[in-house]
């Protein structure tokens, strides 16, 4: 019998409706890659009953002939979305234990779909990081090791899965689950998919709900699936976009049929390459993978043009500016006073009590995002952070317009690197911030963008094409990433060594 | 009468008053949030997910709370702004769940307006004075702390937490504690009246923080303390009265006054600081991103205008206009509940003059002694109207009608039922009325004899006494007219 955890989210799908194997099959299949792989920490709950009780219903209702999109499918959910019942803690201890009475909009839909959950996985606290290193649950293990470190896989150097979306990267590169929800606000569902080679999808802001989502940057935050074909992608932002009267940034547009709609024939269709993405002193592999990215669009039927994104290099240091003073704020109602963690120490008053807890309950990133937001939000320097750098992302944007004026979709790496050792980036952040260089832009301008696996590099490691396509054209961008699935023919997996 | 002075040892100093007045707005639901506003529910039994502040928890903006400001602009004649935003006031506070208030700093929802406040010689408001209004903005309020429930710990009561206000922000127009009275309750008198909020200043509905400096007749204006959270008419004047003085004398001992935040004791009258300049919260406003630009459109602005009330200075001009005196249509429109009452009266087709009359006299004097308001008053418009009807038509006498009007009090029967029950009807037979004028001339010779001697002030005395024979039935006009000739 083939191994169930091998299937793609539309194999499952498929085969549980042809009948070839139950849900409950599946869930289990999966549930027990779930319970062996502790070794790579890529979850902080499993919640096996959940998935189970999912695939139950899934499978009476294949009886009934009542089967939803996402039948039998069992997914992972990025422990940032509110799960009623189920432990939710955004990887920090500020949240540990904390169990809402709700469910977020796109975990709800998922659930209405058919979908059932197999834990909350492992991800950066509150989202802030590209490693997965700043967990308070430990950081995620990526189940891929470099190609020249010796007989023994286990004793090779840990990588990072990538971040913020590590335990989805890892748990979906692992078999651990077919498919996974991320959440993308500079690059946490793309840089992971690139690290770990598989697919992620950051659709346009405002496509999917952002209501029970524990917030980093709003105004950058945007939740995405993660999973291993194009299509699955497809199949999975269907049934996790769509308006939201409860979120006021949500588009109020219809959800079209992504995955119907698939097509990797680019003829007639522009690519841009933007020259700044060109970076001097980048690793060589990433430029010829981005150069065979541009053959194999070409082969689809597509014209390749340069373009020019002038105002690239400004990204970075403006996201760094408005996504920390966005997460100040955001951040600042965990204070101890109505839920999580409170700190109280003997004789303590209110302002003790905050500085206890929130010194206690944020781990060092976190608070060195809170600490550069108050900054360059207080009086005195609010002009000359945050209203600039508000400028340079309205000339982001009008860059990228500028840009599809004539061409389609863009597209560039994903990350300037391969997955780096976990430990190698910690002491820097600024390097480690420069992670989300080519991620940044789209962010910033609100654009559908997503990461395909494109090549492994010299050290056997995956590299991700990145596709960044036109406001609420996530069709174009699942179509070009196709085109490249279909001729990068990625199947390389991590060794099982867990 | 002279300006409002207060006389220092170097002479005279002008005060300047400005005012910031937050106005709970009457909606059924909070500002971002679906949770109902009942005033005085348990704690905590009107909040949120969203007004708790719980994680991933957004807001979204109630369209009637926005209709309900832009409303009020429209009454104070202001720029509406088309295009508005919301910002975070970050700070810190038990009683504030999100760690932020959403507020409104850089792009208010209502610009410049003005508002209208009437000379008042006995209050020591010399003549009309127009207060410009700078702003309007909309925000969120916060919940509330608890210090005496437990002897260690505070409790939290979020059910106020997230409450939509209006901050109403004067100009610094006002001269006196007087024209700050007069400001607030006018300001009170055109929200009641637009139904943007109640107005009730002892449950917090309305609250203001008043900023105060005083200066030299001519001079630049001084450095100004802020009075926060005042909640009545009286504290406002007590407030300004008090730190006018304060500053003077603080600055003609050679100090300096401090720009700070001062809070004011309603037992003793006085204002003590709450937090100095120094201590002042860096608030770190910014756009909420969680929101996106208020874009108001032609449609909804001309639904705002069309739904507004008359008010009350339009009101009042229609009333002198219908020959109302001015004091009196003064008196009846100040409040909304009156001045909707006294037009339902008008539309029973009641003589307005005589109606005002009886309105302000009558009427409020009943009121008054029962101890009601015109919500409940026991009379409705209608039974006044037949009231005041049958005395218009000359069935009853005025003092009859008085007579009439305990008994509806008393009773709620119908005036024309009354009368008619009680034989009150007046009468206008001459004959009848004669027999009685000659018994009342012959019983009085004395009288008599001075009246026809010139002493014609005697000629109401013969009246009463005639009146008082008929007890108060006989048509006075008649009365009149038998008697002359009698007399003549």
């Amino acid at each position: 019998m083939t191994d169930l955890t091998n299937l793609t989210v539309a194999q499952i799908r498929d085969g549980h409706r042809a009948g070839d194997f139950s849900a409950v099959e599946v869930a289990e299949a999966f549930s027990a890659n779930v319970a062996g792989a502790k070794a790579l920490n890529a979850f902080i709950v499993e919640t096996p009953d959940h998935a189970l009780a999912a695939a139950k219903a899934a499978d009476a209702d294949r009886a009934a002939g009542t089967l939803k999109p996402l039948s039998g499918v069992p997914i992972g959910m990025k422990d940032l979305f509110c799960t009623n019942g189920v432990q939710t803690t955004a990887a920090s201890h500020m949240l540990e234990g904390f169990v809402p009475r709700y469910e977020s909009t796109v975990s709800q839909k998922l659930w209405d779909a058919g979908a059932g959950m197999l834990g909350k996985l492992n991800l950066d606290q509150f989202a802030m990081g590209s490693s997965n290193e700043t967990s308070y649950f430990g950081n995620v293990i990526s189940p891929w090791k470099r190609n020249d470190g010796g007989p023994n896989l286990k004793e090779r150097a840990a990588l990072a899965p990538g971040g913020s979306s590590g335990g989805s990267s890892a748990a979906i590169a692992a078999r651990l689950c077919p498919a996974a929800t991320g959440t993308d606000t500079g690059g946490s569902i793309r840089q992971p998919a690139a690290f770990t080679g598989i697919s992620g999808i950051k659709p346009t802001y405002g496509r999917c709900s952002r209501w029970g989502i524990v917030a980093f940057a709003s105004s950058l935050d945007q939740a995405g699936p993660m999973a291993r074909t194009v299509q699955d992608c497809a199949i999975l932002l269907e049934n996790m976009a769509g308006f939201d009267p409860k979120d006021a940034t949500s588009l109020d547009m219809a959800v079209p049929n992504w995955e119907a709609a698939l097509s990797s024939d680019l003829a007639g269709k522009t690519v841009g390459i933007p020259r700044e993405y060109r970076l001097k002193g980048i690793d060589p592999d990433i430029d010829a993978m981005w150069d065979a990215g541009i053959a194999m669009l070409k082969d689809a039927g597509a014209e390749v043009v340069e373009i020019s994104l002038p105002h690239t290099k400004y990204a970075l240091p403006a996201y760094y500016i408005i996504a920390p003073a966005e997460a100040s704020s955001n951040l600042a109602r965990y204070d101890g006073v109505r839920y999580g963690l409170r700190d109280l120490p003997q004789g303590a008053g209110l302002q003790d009590m905050y500085a206890a807890t929130r010194a206690d309950g944020f781990g060092p990133e976190v608070k060195r995002r809170i600490m550069i937001g108050t900054y360059v939000l207080s009086a005195g320097f609010y002009d000359a952070y945050y209203t600039q750098a508000q400028k340079v992302r309205t000339l982001i944007s009008r860059d990228f317009t500028a840009a599809f004026g004539t061409c389609d979709v863009i597209l560039a790496p994903t990350a300037p690197s391969a997955a780096f050792g976990l430990g190698e980036k910690t002491s820097d952040p600024l390097a480690m911030y420069l992670n989300d260089v080519f991620a940044v832009p789209a962010s910033l301008a609100g654009l559908p963008a997503m990461s395909v696996p494109a090549a492994l590099n010299r050290e056997g490691l995956p590299l991700g094409l990145q596709i960044i396509g036109k406001a609420f054209d996530e069709q174009g961008v699942l179509n070009a990433g196709l085109a490249i699935e279909e001729r990068a023919g990625f199947t390389a997996r991590a060794e099982k060594w867990w | 009468m002279s300006d409002y002075r207060i006389k220092g040892e170097t002479g005279e100093w002008e005060v300047v008053i400005g005012l910031e007045v937050h106005a709970q707005v009457t909606s059924n639901a909070k500002l971002f949030s679906g949770a109902a506003t009942a005033f005085g529910a348990e704690p905590n039994t009107q909040v949120s997910l969203v007004d708790a502040a719980m994680p991933g928890m957004l807001p979204v903006p109630n369209r009637e709370c926005i209709r309900q400001a832009v409303r009020t602009g429209m009454a104070i004649e202001a720029q509406i702004n088309k295009w508005s935003r919301f910002d975070r006031k970050n700070y810190f506070y038990a009683d504030l769940p999100q760690g932020y208030q959403i507020s409104q700093l850089y792009h208010p929802l209502v610009g410049e307006g003005s508002l209208h406040i009437e000379a008042d010689e006995k209050a020591g408001i010399a003549a009309d004075k127009v207060i410009g209004i700078e702003r309007i903005h909309v925000e969120q309020d916060a919940g509330k702390l608890m210090h005496d429930q437990h002897p260690t710990m505070s409790y939290v009561d979020l059910n106020r937490s997230g409450v939509a206000l209006m901050e109403i922000v004067s100009k610094p127009d006002m001269r006196s504690p007087a024209e700050a009275g007069a400001y607030v309750r006018k300001l009170r008198s055109i929200l009641r009246y637009v139904g943007s909020c109640d107005g009730n200043m002892e449950e917090g509905s309305m609250r203001a923080d008043v900023n105060v400096s005083v200066r030299k007749p001519g001079d630049p204006f001084g450095t100004r303390t802020e009075t926060k959270n005042v909640n009545s008419v009286r504290f406002v004047m007590q407030t300004i009265e008090y730190e006018a003085k304060r500053q003077v004398e603080l600055l003609e001992s050679g100090g300096t006054v401090d720009q700070e935040t001062r809070l004011f004791n309603p037992d003793t009258g006085t204002t003590r600081t709450m937090r100095s300049k120094e201590d002042a919260h860096d608030y770190r406003y910014f756009p909420d991103p969680d929101l996106l630009p208020l874009e108001l459109d032609d449609a909804f602005l001309a639904e705002c205008r069309e739904s507004l009330p008359e008010l009350p200075d339009a009101k009042r001009a229609r009333y002198e206009a219908a020959g109302i005196s001015a004091y009196n249509a003064g008196v009846l429109t100040a409040e909304v509940e009156s001045a909707r009452w006294f037009d339902a009266l008008l539309e029973t087709g009641a003589e307005p003059k005589a109606a005002a009359n009886w309105v302000t006299s009558e009427l409020f004097g009943a009121l008054n002694r029962l101890g009601k308001d015109i919500a409940d008053c026991p009379v409705t418009p209608a039974q006044a109207g037949e009231l005041l009807g049958l005395v218009a038509d000359g069935t009853i006498s005025g003092s009859i009608a008085k007579q009439v009007f305990e008994i509806m009090l008393e009773t709620g029967d119908g005036a024309a039922a009354i009368v008619e029950r009680e034989g009150l009807k007046q009468t206008s037979d001459t004959g009848a009325i004669e027999a009685v004028i000659a018994e009342v001339l012959a019983k009085n010779p004395g009288q008599l004899e001075q009246y026809r001697g010139g002493k014609e002030a005697l000629f109401g005395f013969f009246v009463g006494q005639t009146m008082k024979a008929m007890q108060g039935k006989a048509n006075p006009q008649v009365v009149n007219e038998l008697l002359k000739k009698a007399l003549g």
